[in-house]
């Protein structure tokens, strides 16, 4: 491994799209088009910040609160907002419900749009074009590969997020979470159980 | 695509370091007002669509491959830079690595 080798003449070499990366961050710099610290700051607050743990507290008090969960289906982006999930890519959110007779799963097909305030960056396999083509053409089998086996009378209905609409799946409240705060609800509701991807996980 | 059997591990949120600043470039473009986020979208997907003619994209290095160069043509068709400008730049980042020892940060020569 080049990097290992400390005898190395000179600094490793990134990867040529890192040096283009770094060519156009100089050109917009100078430019005064963008501000190195503000680019810090974008990376730092996806990396550390914003992330699926805000998406669980909105399922998680949706469990708990039937009126807030009324108020979410009809107007979630207000709602979150008022949480103080808001900001980029979050612009619009819709959220669907399922039900025992309706699973839901996100896609996009466009390219990855996905509520970003709630759930952080997409995964990799959200932008992959296997799932992107695969989730509208055949929603059952690529549910099954994630695991999830649905029942004969559940239909699946898949949403398409854009640049202007992002969907975000309430997933059903897993049995033997009676009883359970809300802390302890939204560590039951995992990323792809918002995606649709998945079932949140049920209480040990 | 992955079968997704085991979600125990954390995944990066970004797997590689470029991956995080042109996506960092990108939003940071996008707030400052030099696009609008639904024209990106538009413009990428139909650089992904190309890009995806002859082989699967994988939403990792694939993936940023066309949002890199999905961002260079825009900003080439805007006009906030030149082809040639971004190549000149990129070679300079490559000479200031290959010139400098081992450990010391790099910067671009003067006057590049």
């Amino acid at each position: 491994m080049p990097h290992d080798d400390h005898d190395h003449p000179h600094a490793l070499l990134p990867p040529d799209p890192a040096l283009r990366v770094k060519a156009l961050e100089t050109i917009l710099t100078r430019k005064g088009l963008i501000d190195p610290v503000a680019l810090d700051e974008i990376i730092d607050t996806y990396q550390n910040k914003i992330g699926p743990q805000n998406g669980a507290r909105v399922v998680a008090k949706a469990w708990g609160d039937s009126a807030f969960k009324q108020a979410l289906l009809a107007d979630a982006t207000s709602v979150v907002a008022d949480l103080g999930f808001y900001g980029r890519q979050g612009e619009h959110i819709v959220v669907v419900e399922n039900t025992p007779e309706q699973h839901n799963m996100v896609v996009c097909t466009l390219c990855s749009c996905y509520p970003w305030p709630l759930l952080g960056i997409p995964p990799g396999w959200y932008k992959s074009d296997a799932y992107r083509a695969r989730a509208v053409r055949e929603p059952r089998k690529v549910l099954a590969e994630f695991g999830v086996e649905l029942t004969p009378e559940s239909s699946v209905r898949v949403w398409d997020s854009t640049a202007e609409i992002r969907y975000l799946v309430l997933p059903m409240r897993p049995e033997g979470s009676e009883g359970l705060g809300e802390e302890d609800l939204a560590a039951l509701v995992t990323r792809d159980s918002m995606i649709g991807t998945g079932l949140p996980k049920v209480p040990s | 695509m992955s079968t997704c059997t085991t979600h125990s591990a954390p995944e990066p949120v970004f797997a590689e370091p470029w991956h995080a600043q042109v996506f960092a470039l990108t939003v940071a473009l996008n707030e400052a007002g030099q696009f609008e986020w639904s024209d990106w979208a538009d413009r990428f997907s139909h650089t992904l669509k190309l890009h995806g003619l002859d082989k699967e994209l994988d939403g990792g290095n694939d993936y940023f491959h066309a949002w890199l160069e999905n961002l260079e043509q825009l900003l080439v068709e805007q006009g906030s830079t030149l082809p040639g400008d971004i190549q000149r730049m990129r070679n300079a980042w490559e000479e200031a690595y290959l010139t400098t020892p081992h450990g010391q940060p790099v910067h671009l020569a003067a006057g590049e």
